[in-house]
Protein backbone atom coordinates (compact mmCIF):
# COMPACT_ATOMS: atom_id res chain seq x y z
CA UNK A 1 0.00 0.00 0.00
CA UNK A 2 1.36 3.51 -0.81
CA UNK A 3 2.28 6.09 1.17
CA UNK A 4 -0.62 9.45 1.84
CA UNK A 5 -0.05 12.80 2.24
CA UNK A 6 -2.98 14.80 4.01
CA UNK A 7 -2.93 18.62 3.98
CA UNK A 8 -3.24 19.23 7.98
CA UNK A 9 -3.65 21.90 10.00
CA UNK A 10 -1.72 20.14 12.73
CA UNK A 11 0.73 17.11 13.60
CA UNK A 12 -2.05 14.70 14.99
CA UNK A 13 -4.85 12.58 13.07
CA UNK A 14 -7.59 14.97 14.87
CA UNK A 15 -6.51 17.65 13.51
CA UNK A 16 -8.24 18.74 10.70
CA UNK A 17 -7.75 18.60 6.87
CA UNK A 18 -6.19 21.97 5.82
CA UNK A 19 -8.71 22.63 2.50
CA UNK A 20 -5.45 24.41 0.97
CA UNK A 21 -2.74 23.14 -0.36
CA UNK A 22 0.04 24.75 -1.23
CA UNK A 23 -0.52 27.21 1.98
CA UNK A 24 -1.50 23.95 3.85
CA UNK A 25 0.07 24.29 7.65
CA UNK A 26 1.75 21.30 6.99
CA UNK A 27 1.60 17.49 5.96
CA UNK A 28 0.56 14.38 7.78
CA UNK A 29 2.06 11.65 5.97
CA UNK A 30 0.66 8.11 6.44
CA UNK A 31 2.12 4.49 5.92
CA UNK A 32 -1.06 2.83 4.99
CA UNK A 33 1.00 -1.10 5.83
CA UNK A 34 2.03 0.05 9.18
CA UNK A 35 -0.33 2.68 9.96
CA UNK A 36 2.72 5.35 11.37
CA UNK A 37 2.85 8.73 10.51
CA UNK A 38 4.70 11.09 9.92
CA UNK A 39 4.58 15.13 10.05
CA UNK A 40 6.07 17.31 7.33
CA UNK A 41 6.02 21.20 8.26
CA UNK A 42 4.70 23.10 5.07
CA UNK A 43 5.73 26.50 7.19
CA UNK A 44 8.39 27.85 4.23
CA UNK A 45 5.35 26.95 1.44
CA UNK A 46 3.30 29.75 3.57
CA UNK A 47 5.20 32.61 3.86
CA UNK A 48 6.12 32.16 -0.13
CA UNK A 49 5.21 35.32 -2.46
CA UNK A 50 4.58 33.32 -5.48
CA UNK A 51 4.70 29.47 -6.04
CA UNK A 52 3.84 27.85 -3.11
CA UNK A 53 1.84 25.35 -4.52
CA UNK A 54 4.84 23.93 -6.38
CA UNK A 55 7.03 23.90 -3.51
CA UNK A 56 4.08 21.80 -1.62
CA UNK A 57 4.03 19.30 -4.65
CA UNK A 58 7.81 19.12 -4.22
CA UNK A 59 7.53 18.80 -0.05
CA UNK A 60 5.06 15.81 -0.27
CA UNK A 61 7.14 14.22 -3.27
CA UNK A 62 10.22 14.00 -1.33
CA UNK A 63 8.20 12.49 1.10
CA UNK A 64 7.09 9.55 -0.80
CA UNK A 65 3.60 10.08 -1.09
CA UNK A 66 2.06 9.19 -4.05
CA UNK A 67 -1.64 9.77 -3.11
CA UNK A 68 -2.53 13.36 -1.63
CA UNK A 69 -5.70 14.18 0.05
CA UNK A 70 -6.96 17.49 0.81
CA UNK A 71 -9.54 19.94 0.16
CA UNK A 72 -8.41 22.33 -2.87
CA UNK A 73 -5.42 22.34 -5.41
CA UNK A 74 -4.91 25.07 -8.24
CA UNK A 75 -3.98 24.49 -11.87
CA UNK A 76 0.27 24.49 -11.36
CA UNK A 77 0.40 22.38 -8.26
CA UNK A 78 -2.07 19.37 -9.81
CA UNK A 79 -0.38 19.69 -13.17
CA UNK A 80 2.71 19.30 -11.25
CA UNK A 81 1.21 16.69 -8.93
CA UNK A 82 0.52 14.68 -12.02
CA UNK A 83 3.76 14.77 -13.91
CA UNK A 84 5.33 13.65 -10.65
CA UNK A 85 2.81 10.61 -10.37
CA UNK A 86 0.55 11.72 -7.05
CA UNK A 87 -2.96 10.88 -7.60
CA UNK A 88 -5.15 13.97 -5.69
CA UNK A 89 -8.32 13.18 -3.69
CA UNK A 90 -9.66 16.60 -3.39
CA UNK A 91 -13.03 18.16 -1.99
CA UNK A 92 -12.16 16.49 2.13
CA UNK A 93 -12.40 20.45 4.00
CA UNK A 94 -14.27 19.53 6.86
CA UNK A 95 -12.98 16.42 8.21
CA UNK A 96 -9.84 15.32 10.18
CA UNK A 97 -6.90 13.95 8.70
CA UNK A 98 -8.01 10.06 10.85
CA UNK A 99 -11.66 10.37 8.96
CA UNK A 100 -10.32 11.57 5.72
CA UNK A 101 -7.89 8.51 5.69
CA UNK A 102 -10.81 6.16 6.88
CA UNK A 103 -12.60 7.64 4.11
CA UNK A 104 -10.09 6.92 1.75
CA UNK A 105 -9.26 3.25 2.99
CA UNK A 106 -12.98 2.66 2.58
CA UNK A 107 -12.40 3.03 -0.98
CA UNK A 108 -15.18 6.49 -0.91
CA UNK A 109 -12.02 8.75 -2.17
CA UNK A 110 -12.25 9.24 -6.11
CA UNK A 111 -9.28 10.69 -7.98
CA UNK A 112 -9.48 14.07 -9.45
CA UNK A 113 -8.78 14.75 -13.07
CA UNK A 114 -8.39 18.17 -12.85
CA UNK A 115 -8.23 20.77 -10.24
CA UNK A 116 -11.11 22.38 -8.33
CA UNK A 117 -9.01 26.04 -8.00
CA UNK A 118 -9.01 28.51 -10.53
CA UNK A 119 -5.53 29.96 -10.87
CA UNK A 120 -4.60 33.57 -8.27
CA UNK A 121 -2.84 35.26 -11.33
CA UNK B 1 16.62 65.47 -10.77
CA UNK B 2 14.24 62.68 -10.07
CA UNK B 3 11.23 63.41 -8.05
CA UNK B 4 9.46 60.38 -7.08
CA UNK B 5 5.58 61.38 -5.61
CA UNK B 6 4.69 58.60 -3.15
CA UNK B 7 1.98 57.98 -0.40
CA UNK B 8 1.60 54.38 1.31
CA UNK B 9 -2.13 55.42 1.28
CA UNK B 10 -3.92 54.99 -2.26
CA UNK B 11 -6.17 57.97 -3.09
CA UNK B 12 -3.81 60.51 -0.80
CA UNK B 13 -3.46 63.23 -4.19
CA UNK B 14 -0.14 61.68 -5.66
CA UNK B 15 -1.37 62.57 -8.76
CA UNK B 16 -2.93 65.33 -8.08
CA UNK B 17 0.62 66.84 -7.05
CA UNK B 18 2.49 65.38 -9.92
CA UNK B 19 -0.02 66.54 -12.54
CA UNK B 20 0.51 70.11 -11.20
CA UNK B 21 3.82 70.04 -10.42
CA UNK B 22 4.73 68.52 -13.93
CA UNK B 23 2.22 71.24 -15.41
CA UNK B 24 4.12 74.22 -13.56
CA UNK B 25 7.81 72.66 -13.84
CA UNK B 26 10.09 75.34 -14.82
CA UNK B 27 12.86 73.42 -16.54
CA UNK B 28 12.75 70.71 -19.52
CA UNK B 29 10.85 67.49 -17.88
CA UNK B 30 9.55 64.07 -18.42
CA UNK B 31 6.45 62.81 -16.55
CA UNK B 32 6.26 59.36 -15.94
CA UNK B 33 3.34 57.81 -14.46
CA UNK B 34 4.61 54.28 -12.67
CA UNK B 35 1.72 52.89 -11.36
CA UNK B 36 0.85 50.85 -14.07
CA UNK B 37 -2.30 48.82 -12.66
CA UNK B 38 -4.01 51.77 -13.04
CA UNK B 39 -2.28 54.78 -14.71
CA UNK B 40 -4.26 58.32 -14.34
CA UNK B 41 -1.89 61.06 -14.89
CA UNK B 42 -2.48 61.23 -18.54
CA UNK B 43 -6.27 62.09 -17.71
CA UNK B 44 -4.77 65.45 -16.15
CA UNK B 45 -1.91 66.07 -18.37
CA UNK B 46 -3.78 65.12 -21.58
CA UNK B 47 -0.96 64.29 -23.62
CA UNK B 48 -1.21 63.53 -27.32
CA UNK B 49 -0.69 60.17 -28.11
CA UNK B 50 2.48 59.71 -30.34
CA UNK B 51 3.53 55.69 -29.92
CA UNK B 52 2.14 52.78 -28.28
CA UNK B 53 4.99 50.06 -27.49
CA UNK B 54 4.37 46.55 -26.37
CA UNK B 55 6.89 45.49 -23.88
CA UNK B 56 7.86 41.81 -23.42
CA UNK B 57 10.07 39.49 -20.39
CA UNK B 58 12.04 37.33 -21.69
CA UNK B 59 11.36 33.93 -20.43
CA UNK B 60 12.37 30.16 -20.77
CA UNK B 61 10.83 27.96 -23.08
CA UNK B 62 12.03 24.51 -22.63
CA UNK B 63 13.47 22.08 -25.18
CA UNK B 64 12.61 18.70 -23.39
CA UNK B 65 15.11 16.67 -25.85
CA UNK B 66 17.75 18.64 -24.61
CA UNK B 67 17.31 18.76 -20.96
CA UNK B 68 18.79 16.08 -19.25
CA UNK B 69 16.86 16.74 -15.42
CA UNK B 70 20.31 18.00 -13.57
CA UNK B 71 18.04 20.50 -11.63
CA UNK B 72 20.88 23.30 -12.03
CA UNK B 73 17.90 25.78 -12.95
CA UNK B 74 15.27 24.33 -10.62
CA UNK B 75 17.90 25.70 -7.83
CA UNK B 76 18.52 28.87 -9.17
CA UNK B 77 15.28 29.91 -9.76
CA UNK B 78 13.72 32.17 -6.62
CA UNK B 79 10.59 31.81 -8.12
CA UNK B 80 9.28 28.53 -9.28
CA UNK B 81 9.28 29.23 -12.84
CA UNK B 82 10.92 25.99 -13.17
CA UNK B 83 10.20 22.72 -11.23
CA UNK B 84 11.05 19.04 -11.91
CA UNK B 85 8.73 16.48 -11.25
CA UNK B 86 9.39 13.00 -12.11
CA UNK B 87 11.06 13.04 -15.21
CA UNK B 88 9.42 15.85 -16.69
CA UNK B 89 11.08 19.81 -16.28
CA UNK B 90 8.40 21.65 -15.88
CA UNK B 91 8.17 25.58 -17.13
CA UNK B 92 5.96 27.92 -15.60
CA UNK B 93 6.79 31.09 -17.78
CA UNK B 94 3.91 33.13 -15.97
CA UNK B 95 6.10 33.04 -12.43
CA UNK B 96 9.44 33.64 -14.14
CA UNK B 97 10.64 37.73 -13.30
CA UNK B 98 13.33 37.60 -15.89
CA UNK B 99 16.37 37.04 -14.50
CA UNK B 100 17.96 35.04 -16.74
CA UNK B 101 19.56 33.21 -14.62
CA UNK B 102 18.13 29.71 -16.33
CA UNK B 103 19.84 30.53 -19.45
CA UNK B 104 22.88 30.60 -18.23
CA UNK B 105 23.66 27.67 -15.98
CA UNK B 106 22.21 25.62 -18.05
CA UNK B 107 24.75 23.18 -19.23
CA UNK B 108 22.78 21.55 -22.28
CA UNK B 109 21.29 24.68 -23.97
CA UNK B 110 17.70 22.89 -23.40
CA UNK B 111 15.88 26.76 -22.30
CA UNK B 112 15.64 28.96 -25.21
CA UNK B 113 14.65 32.55 -24.53
CA UNK B 114 10.86 33.09 -25.18
CA UNK B 115 8.26 36.07 -24.19
CA UNK B 116 5.68 37.32 -22.18
CA UNK B 117 3.90 40.03 -22.79
CA UNK B 118 3.61 42.62 -20.00
CA UNK B 119 1.78 45.39 -20.65
CA UNK B 120 2.62 48.55 -23.43
CA UNK B 121 4.28 51.66 -22.70
CA UNK B 122 2.59 54.58 -24.03
CA UNK B 123 5.00 57.85 -25.05
CA UNK B 124 3.08 61.04 -25.80
CA UNK B 125 3.20 64.85 -25.48
CA UNK B 126 1.30 67.13 -22.68
CA UNK B 127 1.07 71.05 -23.52
CA UNK B 128 3.11 70.94 -26.17
CA UNK B 129 6.90 70.38 -24.27
CA UNK B 130 6.35 68.04 -21.73
CA UNK B 131 6.99 64.39 -22.75
CA UNK B 132 4.40 61.88 -21.35
CA UNK B 133 5.49 58.18 -20.32
CA UNK B 134 3.26 55.82 -19.23
CA UNK B 135 3.08 52.15 -18.22
CA UNK B 136 0.09 49.63 -18.68
CA UNK B 137 0.11 46.35 -17.14
CA UNK B 138 -1.67 43.78 -19.15
CA UNK B 139 -4.15 42.56 -17.32
CA UNK B 140 -3.99 39.28 -16.02
CA UNK B 141 -0.26 39.79 -15.70
CA UNK B 142 0.09 39.65 -11.68
CA UNK B 143 3.92 40.84 -11.77
CA UNK B 144 4.12 45.05 -12.35
CA UNK B 145 8.08 45.08 -11.41
CA UNK B 146 9.09 43.63 -14.64
CA UNK B 147 6.93 46.42 -16.60
CA UNK B 148 7.75 49.34 -14.41
CA UNK B 149 11.68 48.08 -14.92
CA UNK B 150 11.23 48.67 -18.67
CA UNK B 151 9.61 52.11 -18.48
CA UNK B 152 12.29 53.64 -15.80
CA UNK B 153 15.01 51.94 -18.46
CA UNK B 154 13.67 54.30 -21.02
CA UNK B 155 12.51 57.27 -18.57
CA UNK B 156 16.25 57.23 -17.88
CA UNK B 157 17.33 57.54 -21.93
CA UNK B 158 14.94 60.68 -22.23
CA UNK B 159 15.95 62.32 -19.22
CA UNK B 160 19.73 62.32 -20.37
CA UNK B 161 19.14 63.28 -23.90
CA UNK B 162 16.95 66.07 -22.90
CA UNK B 163 18.94 67.08 -20.04
CA UNK B 164 15.51 66.82 -18.48
CA UNK B 165 14.14 66.42 -14.47
CA UNK B 166 11.46 63.75 -14.02
CA UNK B 167 8.56 63.67 -11.67
CA UNK B 168 7.31 59.83 -11.03
CA UNK B 169 3.56 59.18 -10.16
CA UNK B 170 4.32 56.26 -7.91
CA UNK B 171 2.03 53.28 -7.29
CA UNK B 172 0.54 53.91 -3.79
CA UNK B 173 1.40 51.24 -1.24
CA UNK B 174 4.74 50.04 0.16
CA UNK B 175 5.89 46.80 -1.34
CA UNK B 176 7.75 45.84 -4.61
CA UNK B 177 6.29 48.17 -7.09
CA UNK B 178 6.62 50.83 -4.79
CA UNK B 179 9.40 50.77 -3.61
CA UNK B 180 10.81 49.72 -7.58
CA UNK B 181 8.77 53.37 -8.81
CA UNK B 182 11.09 55.44 -6.26
CA UNK B 183 14.46 53.66 -6.66
CA UNK B 184 16.09 56.32 -9.51
CA UNK B 185 14.60 59.01 -7.74
CA UNK B 186 16.83 62.15 -5.80
CA UNK B 187 14.10 63.54 -4.23
CA UNK B 188 10.98 61.56 -2.55
CA UNK B 189 7.99 63.52 -2.01
CA UNK B 190 5.11 61.76 -0.13
CA UNK B 191 1.54 62.42 -0.23
CA UNK B 192 -0.36 62.59 3.08
CA UNK B 193 -3.74 63.43 4.24
CA UNK B 194 -4.42 63.99 8.31
CA UNK B 195 -6.93 61.22 8.22
CA UNK B 196 -6.45 57.81 10.44
CA UNK B 197 -5.97 55.76 7.57
CA UNK B 198 -3.60 58.81 5.63
CA UNK B 199 -1.50 58.96 9.07
CA UNK B 200 -0.83 55.03 9.52
CA UNK B 201 0.20 54.24 5.81
CA UNK B 202 2.29 57.55 6.18
CA UNK B 203 4.09 56.12 8.93
CA UNK B 204 4.90 52.62 6.78
CA UNK B 205 5.74 54.64 3.75
CA UNK B 206 8.32 56.22 5.49
CA UNK B 207 9.66 53.41 7.65
CA UNK B 208 9.55 51.58 3.84
CA UNK B 209 11.82 54.42 2.06
CA UNK B 210 13.83 55.64 5.21
CA UNK B 211 16.49 52.90 4.27
CA UNK B 212 16.96 54.26 1.00
CA UNK B 213 18.84 57.43 2.58
CA UNK B 214 16.97 59.44 0.20
CA UNK B 215 15.59 63.30 1.04
CA UNK B 216 11.99 62.96 1.67
CA UNK B 217 9.67 66.13 1.52
CA UNK B 218 6.00 66.01 2.37
CA UNK B 219 2.57 67.49 1.24
CA UNK B 220 -0.17 67.48 3.61
CA UNK B 221 -3.40 67.25 1.22
CA UNK B 222 -6.86 67.79 2.88
CA UNK B 223 -5.82 69.86 5.51
CA UNK B 224 -7.73 70.69 8.17
CA UNK B 225 -9.44 67.73 8.44
CA UNK B 226 -8.57 64.66 10.74
CA UNK B 227 -5.84 65.63 13.55
CA UNK B 228 -2.51 66.78 14.23
CA UNK B 229 -0.47 63.84 14.15
CA UNK B 230 0.75 63.85 10.40
CA UNK B 231 2.49 67.29 11.82
CA UNK B 232 3.86 66.08 14.94
CA UNK B 233 5.52 63.24 13.03
CA UNK B 234 7.15 65.03 10.47
CA UNK B 235 8.47 67.53 13.26
CA UNK B 236 10.01 64.87 15.17
CA UNK B 237 11.69 63.06 12.15
CA UNK B 238 12.75 66.19 10.63
CA UNK B 239 10.29 65.99 7.81
CA UNK B 240 10.02 69.03 5.76
CA UNK B 241 6.51 70.30 5.08
CA UNK B 242 6.84 71.47 1.31
CA UNK B 243 3.47 72.58 0.75
CA UNK B 244 -0.36 71.67 2.50
CA UNK B 245 -3.45 71.61 0.09
CA UNK B 246 -6.60 72.79 1.93
CA UNK B 247 -9.67 70.30 2.48
CA UNK B 248 -11.90 72.50 -0.16
CA UNK B 249 -15.26 71.40 -2.42
CA UNK B 250 -14.15 74.06 -5.06
CA UNK B 251 -10.61 71.54 -5.31
CA UNK B 252 -12.86 68.29 -5.44
CA UNK B 253 -14.90 69.76 -8.19
CA UNK B 254 -12.00 70.87 -10.26
CA UNK B 255 -10.60 67.63 -9.85
CA UNK B 256 -13.66 65.94 -10.57
CA UNK B 257 -13.17 67.86 -14.15
CA UNK B 258 -9.93 66.48 -15.10
CA UNK B 259 -8.65 70.21 -13.87
CA UNK B 260 -5.34 70.82 -12.59
CA UNK B 261 -4.80 72.32 -9.35
CA UNK B 262 -2.26 74.53 -9.81
CA UNK B 263 -4.89 76.41 -12.37
CA UNK B 264 -7.32 76.65 -9.87
CA UNK B 265 -6.28 79.75 -8.46
CA UNK B 266 -3.41 82.48 -7.76
CA UNK B 267 -3.01 80.64 -4.28
CA UNK B 268 -2.89 77.05 -5.98
CA UNK B 269 -0.27 78.39 -8.39
CA UNK B 270 2.06 79.83 -5.59
CA UNK B 271 1.87 76.80 -3.35
CA UNK B 272 3.13 74.86 -6.46
CA UNK B 273 5.92 77.17 -7.05
CA UNK B 274 6.58 76.94 -3.49
CA UNK B 275 6.79 73.29 -3.51
CA UNK B 276 9.45 73.26 -7.21
CA UNK B 277 11.12 75.36 -4.38
CA UNK B 278 11.57 73.15 -1.51
CA UNK B 279 12.15 70.00 -3.73
CA UNK B 280 15.25 71.93 -5.53
CA UNK B 281 16.28 72.89 -1.82
CA UNK B 282 15.80 69.51 -0.60
CA UNK B 283 18.17 68.15 -3.72
CA UNK B 284 20.52 70.95 -3.37
CA UNK B 285 21.20 70.03 0.13
CA UNK B 286 21.71 66.31 -0.25
CA UNK B 287 24.56 67.06 -3.24
CA UNK B 288 26.19 69.66 -0.87
CA UNK B 289 26.02 67.73 2.22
Amino acid sequence: MPKIAVTSEGPTLQDAVDPRFGRAGGFIVVDTDTMATSYVDNGASQVMAQGAGIQAAENIVNAGAEILLTGFVGPKAFAALQAAGVKVGQNLENLSVGEAIERFKAGSVSFADAPNRESHS
Amino acid sequence: MIVAVASGKGGTGKTTVSASLAATWERPLVAVDLDVEEPNLHLFLKPSLVSIETVNLEVPVLDAERCNLCRACTELCQFKALAIFGKTLMVMPEMCHGCGGCFEVCPTGALKPGSRELGVMEIGHSRGSIPCLTGRLRIGESMSPPLMRQIRHRMAEMATDMGADVIIDAPPGVSCPAMNAVQDSDVILLVTEPTPFGFHDFQLAWEAFTPLKKPMGVVINRAGLGDDRAYAFCKAKGLPILAEIPYRREIAEHYAKGGLLAELDNKMRWTFARLQEGLDRLHKEVIHA
